[in-house]
């Protein structure tokens, strides 16, 4: 489905003292995916994306990105790496010295291009970012949003091969927070653009994310594309995106289903079986992949072929013993 | 004493001041502000941490910031004369004015660059720029309304030094105070020389705080 390996991240390992934030980190992003680490602070997440561009040097552990080692590299070509990685900001990191052209003409100048293109390169990223016409303005001058499209516009800059998001909509509004979630997909879709973002909100994995990392406590718990995880069993993302009574009830039963939430299998069952079957609670999540739904029913009667029929059409069927 | 026998020498002693304050203002600049890079990249955590070295401009401010500058004045007499050939008149007050004013300014750099927030220096890194390009583009833009306050405080002390200037022959407004106002009983010239040092902080301030207020895009 996807390209080759954008970032690959391997025994990833940082030790701050005595204390241990990256405890042996697999990370795989696949070129074109928007890929998000979701944990509580504390988990790691932050420090895992830092140790992406080497702003944090891990104490153990590659970190390859566009096929570069580049904890091999020596400085000069180090920074000469980090030109072709965008990373966004939390509370965004404009310079507040320079105005809204001058923050995105600062890696241009980095990267010693030239004035006249520089010019046209800054005009036609504020553009892209639905900024134009603000080059003059100064940062304070923005709302949290144009801020951060600011800083998306400056990470883009240099056509990197990847997006760094570190909690880029954390200190924003919702609505604001819906905008610039829009934005990233546009640009994803659009230009192609890898992301790799972290975030302590599951709304941003919902809305967004193609595949996620969950963390905690310095490892990745479960990892992998979003439409797999919600069909495998006992997943955490599932569990967490759709909040149900812990532990289920015994005999509970849990039917996770993708697609059309329109047909009617549970009634179908119902009137092929001799069951009852009566709902306990669930719910009917949009996700980046369409929709899903989770429901915990409790069933009846002649249960095991109607649990046979709703697992032949499709739905993943928990069973509490 | 009458205004016309006055007038000649408040202008003298003025130009004087004017001449210790400014050249002592010029090379604070040319040493302070390395100065106080240093002092914060070469710190734990800097862009380039040098503890060991760090340690030793830190200790060398401190001796700089602790002695009374009357003393330093006299302290360093034998460097004065290696640097300017000699150690009287305004020339060789100019010395000890930028030796001890440079560990001041250099403090108020550090503390200036260091009101610069570690997410921007950061966002800086991730794109790739070098040391130099971070200290050039970011710390020093950044913090430019600061080092032009500090640069004013440093004026105004500059003044206020300058006025010891007399005890090695520099001149000046202060030394004019002490010998006529004081020595001489020649009270409204005292009060002319007190007001018009007043007069000359007052303007440097506003001047100061102007620029920085311009200046400053928070």
């Amino acid at each position: 489905m996807w390209g080759f390996l954008v970032i690959q991240v391997s025994g990833l390992r940082k030790l701050y003292g005595d204390t241990v934030a990256l405890d042996g980190v697999d990370l795989h992003v696949r070129e074109g995916e928007i890929h998000g680490v979701l944990g509580q602070s504390g988990a790691g997440k932050s420090t895992l994306l830092r140790c992406v561009n080497l702003l944090e040097r891990p104490t153990a552990g590659t970190v390859t990105v566009a096929g570069q080692d580049l904890t091999a590299l020596p400085s000069r070509e180090l920074n000469r790496a980090r030109q072709r990685i965008g990373m966004i900001h939390q509370h965004f990191a404009l310079l507040s010295s320079r105005t809204v052209a001058g923050n995105v003409a600062f890696p241009l100048e980095v990267m010693g291009v030239p004035r006249a293109e520089r010019a046209r390169r800054v005009a036609e990223l504020l553009d892209l970012v639905g900024l134009s016409g603000r080059g003059g303005d100064h940062p304070h001058q923005l709302s949290g949003g144009q801020k951060q499209r600011v800083g998306i516009a400056r990470a883009l800059a240099g056509n990197p091969s990847v997006l760094l998001s570190d909690e880029a909509t954390s200190a924003l509004d919702p609505a604001t927070t819906r905008s610039i979630l829009d934005l990233l997909k546009r640009l994803n879709a659009e230009l192609g653009l890898t992301i790799l973002l972290i975030t302590h909100e599951m709304n941003v994995v919902k809305s967004i994310c193609d595949s996620v990392a969950i963390m905690s406590g310095g490892r990745i718990e479960e990892s992998g594309a979003i439409a797999d995880l919600i069909r495998t069993p006992g997943s955490r993302l599932t569990r967490e995106i759709f909040p149900l009574p812990e532990p289920a009830p015994s005999g509970s039963v849990t039917l996770t289903f993708t697609g059309d939430p329109q047909r009617p299998v549970v009634s179908e069952a119902v009137r092929k079986f001799d069951v009852e079957i009566s709902i306990l609670g669930g719910s009917i999540e949009e996700l980046a992949g369409g929709s899903v739904g989770r429901l915990r029913v409790s069933i009846t009667g002649d249960t095991a072929p109607a649990l046979a029929f709703l697992r032949e059409r499709g739905l993943l069927v928990e069973v509490t013993p | 004493m009458t205004w016309d026998e006055m007038t000649p020498l408040l202008w003298e002693a003025a130009g004087q001041t004017a001449q210790m304050v400014g050249w002592s203002t010029l090379f604070t600049l040319l040493f302070g502000l390395p100065l106080g890079v240093a002092l914060v990249v070469f710190d734990r955590g800097g862009l380039r941490p040098l503890p060991a070295l760090r340690s030793v401009l830190g200790v060398l401010v401190n001796v700089g910031r602790s002695l009374p500058f009357i003393v330093l004045m006299i302290a360093i007499i034998p460097f004065t004369r290696l640097v300017v050939g000699t150690t009287i008149g305004t020339a060789a007050v100019v010395v000890p004015l930028t030796v001890g004013a440079v560990p001041f300014f250099a403090r108020l750099v550090e503390t200036a660059l260091r009101e610069v927030g570690s997410d921007v220096v950061q966002a800086a890194q991730a794109m790739g720029a070098s040391r130099t390009t971070i200290v050039r583009k970011v710390l020093l833009p950044e913090a430019f309304p600061g080092l032009v306050a500090g640069l004013t405080v440093t004026v105004v002390a500059l003044i206020g030094y300058s006025a010891m200037a007399g005890t090695i022959g520099g001149g000046g407004l202060g030394d004019l105070a002490v010998r006529y106002g004081y020595q001489r009983f020649e009270t409204l010239l005292m009060i002319v020389t007190v007001v018009l040092l007043v007069v000359i902080v007052q303007v440097v301030q506003s001047l100061g705080d102007a620029v920085a207020r311009r200046l400053s895009h928070r």
